[in-house]
């Protein structure tokens, strides 16, 4: 005897949505958490690093749109000193290609994604506010070197207890879940 | 003697010659009461709705206004009376005011009946079952009338659709609430509780599951919500409505919910009788689960079609409904002796066999649903 012309599928479709009910939230609370993001993110700003730069302008030419300006003069041992090296980045499609075009890995893809500004002159960056920093830290787009040091981005549809997911509670799930993610 | 018959008399004694005094006092503070706990539970209907909604779909669900969200339903509160109340320019104004109050006012008139404990009943009409019958169905008037004064013609296809499922789905309901009534040999609600040693959700399961379907389809919940089809009718009969009206709608919705779970609580699951704990709890603990599986049921099934919606009723329910009344009618007339456990094993018997049959009835072809 087939029971699946006798109503089953309502009950197999309730009991799919009662397993529901033990399985963890999808749901990321924003501000208070926040996913790792994939590790050759070509996030918001650039990181520049003035030690490694020649002041070649590669970046400059492959940029489309023209964002990069940069401007040197000759130093002592024949070099070139960097003089000025603006970002555009309300301009920037963050394509990348400065970065791959980049003989010195002199520059890279930022990981941060929360760099709106509140005035148009606030997103030009100058070579000061290039540096690396604490917020500001590299991504591993086109970098493999960096990209091996950072972690593995985190979804939490793939959450794993091992990998530092916590044990699935009732309604209180949001306050204990997702500190430090 | 309910509670609030005894307040009135305790205050009809201290003040001799001030007894239409004492009356209208007691009057108030029932119907005060009554007003608290509806508003109250809707609003925490509302919110449990939303968590547990959010957690059948792997979601949160709100949670950040107030410890885990609980304030959530007052800012909606807010949010919706203090919109602008807009009336269609060609609609009818006087009946466009009057329905939002024919929608809530029955709502309300329901709990009047509703046992919360052995004395915690506004009035106990011995005709209680009945009078929640025939209250019940004026929202449906409400519906229309809501549905014609929006000039507007979704809310006119809603309405339509509210009537027809209305009347069909009254009919398996009364027949159904006939069994629990034939069993008890009697309509008053303190005594359909006091009756059931074991709750009638076992004594008559077939009964349940007609009763509860047909609720479901009155207080048009999901599966049976074809009157509010958001991917249909926009949002049906309410389409019009905005600010404190829509409030009105919105309070009436959730209040038949609670109305109906209440009823489905007493009915079948024993109202407010239960161990150790008071009975206002196991009585909130009942509807809270009635609601729970009315929740469940509208997160996993999908809306019926507005054909399968009246097949369901008149090809389904109600002979199912009838045969059911048979089997309770016989089993009383001729084994009333015989111990409840035996009945019980039986009635579940049949009411396998008759879903099997009846189930039969809706599935033709492989998937393929035809009514």
């Amino acid at each position: 005897m087939k029971f699946e012309r006798y109503g089953v599928g309502v009950a197999k479709g309730m009991v799919v949505t009662f397993k529901h009910l033990f399985r963890p939230p999808i749901t990321v609370q924003y501000p208070e958490e926040k996913l790792i993001v994939s590790r050759r993110i070509r996030g918001n700003e650039l990181v520049w690093y003035p030690d490694k730069c020649t002041g070649c302008a590669t970046c400059a030419k492959s940029c489309p749109q023209g964002n990069i300006e940069i401007a040197t003069h000759v130093g002592d041992k024949n070099n070139y000193v960097v003089d000025k090296f603006e970002v555009d980045t309300g301009r920037c499609m963050f394509c990348g290609l400065c970065v791959e075009a980049c003989p010195f890995d002199a520059l890279a893809m930022g990981r941060s994604y929360e760099r709106a500004q509140y005035r148009r002159r606030d997103v030009i960056l100058s070579k000061e506010q290039l540096l690396i920093s604490d917020i500001r830290q590299p991504s591993g787009y086109a970098r493999p070197k960096i990209e091996a040091t950072l972690p593995k981005q985190s979804l939490l549809i793939y959450w794993d207890r091992e990998e530092g997911g916590q044990k699935l509670s009732w309604l209180g799930l949001s306050k204990k879940r997702g500190r430090g993610v | 003697m309910t509670l609030l018959e005894q307040f009135h008399l305790w205050l009809a004694n201290m003040w001799p010659g001030w007894e239409w005094l004492a009356y209208v006092i007691a009057a108030i503070v029932g119907v005060v009461i009554i007003l608290g706990f509806l508003l109250i539970m809707v609003l925490v209907f509302i919110w449990f709705e939303r968590r547990l909604l959010g957690r059948f779909q792997i979601r949160l669900g709100p949670n950040r206004l107030g410890p885990e969200g609980i304030f959530q339903p007052i800012a909606t509160a807010v949010k919706i009376l203090l919109k602008e109340d807009i009336v269609p320019a060609k609609g009818d104004k006087v009946l466009h005011w009057l329905a939002p109050v024919i929608v809530f006012v029955p709502v309300l008139l329901i709990f009047a009946v509703v046992p919360f404990g052995q004395r915690a009943i506004l009035t106990d009409l011995n005709v209680g079952i009945v009078y929640v019958v025939a209250i019940s169905s004026i929202s449906a008037v409400g519906v229309y009338t809501a549905g014609w004064a929006s000039n507007n013609k979704y809310a006119l296809i809603s309405a339509l659709r509210t009537v027809a499922q209305m009347v069909s789905y009254e009919l398996p309901v009364v027949l159904s609430i006939i069994g629990v009534v034939l069993m008890v040999g009697s309509l008053s609600m303190t005594e359909i509780v006091e009756s059931q040693n074991i709750p009638f959700i076992l004594l008559q399961p077939l009964g349940f599951v007609i009763f509860f379907l047909g609720t479901l389809a009155e207080m048009n919940r999901s599966p049976f919500d074809l009157l509010e089809a958001d991917s249909e009718i926009v949002a049906g009969y309410h389409i019009e409505y905005s600010g404190m009206k829509f409030a009105m709608f919105f309070l009436g919705e959730y209040g038949h919910a609670l109305a109906y779970s209440c009823i489905v609580a007493t009915l079948y699951l024993g109202g407010w009788q239960g161990p150790l704990l008071p009975p206002i709890i196991w009585f909130l603990i009942k509807v809270i689960a009635v609601f729970s599986v009315i929740v469940w049921m509208r997160a996993t099934l999908p809306r019926l079609r507005v054909d399968q919606l009246m097949g369901f009723a008149w090809k389904g329910l109600l002979p199912m409904a009838v045969i059911n009344l048979f089997i309770i009618a016989a089993e009383v007339l001729w084994l009333s002796e015989i111990t409840p456990w035996l009945m019980v094993a039986v009635n579940f018997v049949f009411a396998g066999v008759l879903v099997l049959l009846w189930s039969k009835l809706f599935t033709l072809g492989g998937g393929r649903v035809e009514v």
